[in-house]
């Protein structure tokens, strides 16, 4: 081995969430992305073109594998199974980064393939807690874990969502994804305000920030409803949240996501592009 | 009050059930439309998903029928795993049971040509045999040997026109099936799965070396099924295609 890889951490820019239409662009002209994101579970097919794209690309560019499976905040016990097929692809894509969820998604062996929300208590504090180490365990890796988009509050909580996510940060060494139109989206549901997260956040401990759309809807009392669909641009106000989150935390690599109806390349790099002009006056200060 | 999982989850898969309670707007009032969300996000989600699967059984049975049939699909048979690329699995026989769709016969088939199709896109890659390898074998030795086929391979028999089904709702171009059975190979020579129909006896002959069978036990086999059988075509599309990775040689007899 000459040199460690070059691509052993998300660099303080922007980067997408990798679509495969997207391939040739990429190579073609990246600019002004520097790293990408894939979901762990469209790569855990046995070959194929999807490996062979992702093998390509992880020559060209730090990945971030984000899973959307492993169902952390799941009552029951992590799926074995899963958890070694992630293994699996770590070991070989060796990527900057693996973050996952506070939610679940399989319960009782079905997967219901969307972010449930867990109510914020010690018991289930202490179950994400262990879920988490059994997964930094297994991977010997620093995990991220992110901050859900939620819809409706359980009345058992009886700890705010920041204080839960700084205390497990705290109790298994995890790092945190912060993403800011969720933080955005959850404080609308939730009626809470949204720069107090951000300002209460533990910064430090976070290694990467996400941005997306959402859709506006409201509930049956007419109150606003945003939903995380992860299918549209970026709004001025999660964009304004997030400028207000680098200059309270520092840069940080973030992400563009945008997973269903998916634009052309430069519609998606124009909102990297937006990213990079938030994060560029802090690397280059005026004198 | 706590809601557990299981409470969520069954409230989720049946649009009937009860909205566990625990769950609460802002202003402090249970959750109604808020608890749909989620229940939308996993029926869309899961919907989708098997459009992906089967955009074929969707053209043939109509999207907003799809849309009915995926709901239903859905409830009875939720994803066993986080790997959407193998969700769908149930789908010929719940399309054999599922009642508005009797009259359409071959729509189990045409679910396993495209379970086929997409499981050859995520097989594992492999190189085909040097053609030279094969050529320089005498052709007793090559009649009795086992030849290993790219593990992206699949075959898909059928009663129905299942080839021309599929081509005529993929293909602008192509033909009006014909009233038969066909048998569709499904070879990858890169990575895009290509189904290709095959002549009479080349269903049987491919499924014989998929169990291990010569060469020359194959050819007999499917010269039994179809006394026209010609192995040359057939072998050479093999061969050019690379679903032929290697053999062993066999005792000549």
């Amino acid at each position: 081995m000459l040199d460690a890889t070059p691509f052993d951490r998300l660099p303080h820019a922007p980067g997408v969430g990798y679509k495969p239409q997207h391939y040739a662009d990429i190579l073609r002209d990246p600019a002004p992305v520097e790293w990408l994101e894939i979901h762990a579970e469209n790569y855990m097919g046995d070959g194929g073109r999807p490996i062979a794209q992702l093998r390509h690309l992880s020559e060209r560019f730090p990945i971030s594998v984000h899973g959307v499976g492993l169902s952390i905040g799941g009552e029951g016990r992590l799926d074995a199974d899963h958890l070694a097929r992630l293994k699996h692809l770590m070991d070989w894509l060796k990527p900057a980064s693996f973050s996952e969820h506070l939610a679940w998604s399989t319960h009782d062996s079905h997967f219901l393939n969307d972010l449930l929300p867990l109510p914020y208590t010690v018991q289930t504090l202490s179950r994400v807690a262990s879920h988490i180490e059994q997964v930094q365990d297994t991977l010997g890796r620093r995990m991220l874990l992110e901050n859900p988009s939620t819809y409706l509050a359980f009345e058992e909580s009886d700890w705010s969502e920041v204080g839960f996510l700084a205390e497990i940060a705290r109790r298994t060494g995890c790092g945190l994804l912060l993403d800011v139109n969720n933080v955005f989206v959850s404080a609308t549901n939730q009626q809470t305000d949204p720069v107090s997260y951000i300002d209460a956040f533990p910064h430090a401990a976070v290694g990467e920030i996400h941005l997306g759309g959402h859709d506006e809807d409201e509930d049956e009392t007419g109150a606003p409803l945003l939903i995380d669909s992860h299918g549209a641009e970026v709004v001025d106000p999660v964009w304004a949240l997030y400028t207000h989150t680098i200059a309270v935390g520092g840069e940080k690599p973030t992400l563009i996501e945008w997973d269903t109806d998916v634009p052309e390349w430069p519609v998606l790099a124009a909102e990297a592009a937006r990213a990079a002009q938030v994060l560029e006056p802090l690397a280059e200060p005026v004198a | 009050m706590t809601v557990t999982q299981d409470q969520f989850t069954r409230a989720m898969l049946d649009p009937g059930a009860a909205i566990p309670a625990g769950l609460a707007n802002p202003d402090g009032r249970p959750a109604t439309r808020r608890f749909d969300v989620y229940r939308n996000n996993v029926a869309v989600s899961l919907t989708e998903a098997l459009e992906q699967a089967f955009p074929v059984i969707r053209k043939l049975v109509g999207e907003t029928n799809f849309r009915v049939l995926a709901g239903v699909y859905l409830r009875q048979h939720p994803p066993a795993s986080p790997l959407m690329m193998h969700y769908g699995q149930e789908m010929p026989g719940f399309l054999a049971r599922f009642e508005p769709v009797q009259s359409l016969g071959y729509l189990p088939d045409v679910a396993r040509l495209e379970l086929a199709l997409r499981a050859s896109y995520h097989a594992t890659d492999s190189r085909g045999v040097d053609p030279a390898r094969l050529q320089s074998l005498p052709p007793d030795a090559l009649m009795a040997s086992v030849l290993h086929l790219a593990p992206s391979l699949r075959l898909v028999r059928s009663d129905w026109p299942i080839h021309g089904i599929w081509r005529f709702n993929m293909d602008p171009g192509a033909p009006r099936p014909e009233p038969r059975a066909e048998d569709v190979l499904i070879l990858r020579p890169e990575f895009d799965p290509t189904p290709s129909l095959l002549s009479p006896g080349g269903g049987v002959f491919v499924a014989r070396l998929q169990a291990g069978d010569t060469l020359s036990g194959a050819h007999d086999a499917a010269l039994d099924a179809a006394p026209g059988f010609d192995l040359a075509p057939l072998l050479g599309h093999l061969i050019a295609a690379g679903a032929i990775t290697g053999l062993t040689e066999g005792d000549l007899p």
